[in-house]
């Protein structure tokens, strides 16, 4: 293989696995956060005074 | 049920994407004009026909809710949308490394490349729309119009290398050029290889964004009990 081929061949496809793997953790991130909420929620209605 | 999907064709996708790894870095020969960086093909046509795709079927999905006015299809819309946009950047992005090396250049005005970013720009309008509209069914309805119309960009991006001279190359594959195609048979078979592994990654992608979608739902409606009781 040509080494400047080579170069932007392996650019490439580290640029495509990075785009997914970002994607990827930012839908688990926002699944945590998500979930906290749905948490911390749950809590402060189980606490307040039943109308 | 939507976790045995997300489980089994992401399991799928990546032993397939192991697969085709093997077949395209150490099987493949390089190519005879370009050497070794026209592998990045495979991973620059078969997301850009993975978010195709999903485009096409939140117009759907779209055109579904404006008709029936269920939710499902609007967690659908959104969900495959997102996923889309994802892949149409690593399609934008592979493609202006392969440019920089092939053409001396990272990216051309020409017809192909410019309404493929503006078809990004207008599906992250999407999404930016639906942050903007608090109302749930106002948003669900203005962002499936917008779906529906986004679709418009799409065709003209598919369309473009043959309706425009374009620096971006035209279609090379069986299935447009109508004939054996411009490619050698191998690496074609190779790029719809890619393109099943994309479609099975799609699909786990596009059930986990659903089921996030749902959670934010089971938010939103937690927020307004709270918001009643206080």
């Amino acid at each position: 293989m040509d080494q400047r081929e080579f170069q932007y061949m392996f650019y490439g496809l580290a640029a495509a696995w990075t785009i997914l793997c970002l994607y990827t953790l930012f839908l688990t991130s926002r699944g945590r956060k998500i979930q906290a909420e749905i948490d911390h929620l749950k809590r402060m209605l189980e606490s307040s005074p039943k109308k | 049920m939507r976790d045995k999907l997300i489980y089994g064709a992401g399991i799928f996708a990546a032993l397939y994407f192991v697969r085709n790894l093997y077949v395209i870095l150490l099987q493949l020969p390089d190519e005879a004009l370009q050497g070794a960086v026209y592998r990045i093909f495979f991973f620059h046509l078969p997301p850009y026909f993975a978010a195709v795709a999903c485009f096409f079927g939140a117009a759907i999905a779209s055109g579904l809710y404006l008709k029936t006015k269920q939710w499902k299809y609007d967690v659908f819309a959104v969900s495959a949308t997102e996923v889309g946009l994802a892949l149409a950047a690593m399609n934008l992005v592979t493609g202006m490394i392969w440019g920089r090396q092939q053409w001396g250049i990272w990216w051309t005005w020409d017809a192909r490349l410019t309404s493929a970013l503006i078809t990004w720009l207008i599906y992250l309008g999407y999404l930016m729309l639906r942050e903007g509209i608090k109302d749930p069914s106002e948003r669900a309805k203005n962002s499936a119009v917008l779906s529906i119309f986004a679709l418009f960009a799409v065709y003209f991006t598919y369309k473009a290398n043959v309706w425009y001279r374009t620096q971006h190359p035209g279609p090379v594959l069986t299935i447009r050029t109508g004939d054996a195609g411009t490619i050698d048979p191998a690496m074609q078979a190779m790029i719809y290889h890619n393109l099943g592994a994309f479609l099975l990654l799609t699909v786990a992608l596009v059930a986990v964004r659903m089921n996030l979608e749902d959670s934010q739902r089971a938010v939103e409606s937690l927020r307004r009990r709270a918001h009643a009781i206080a």
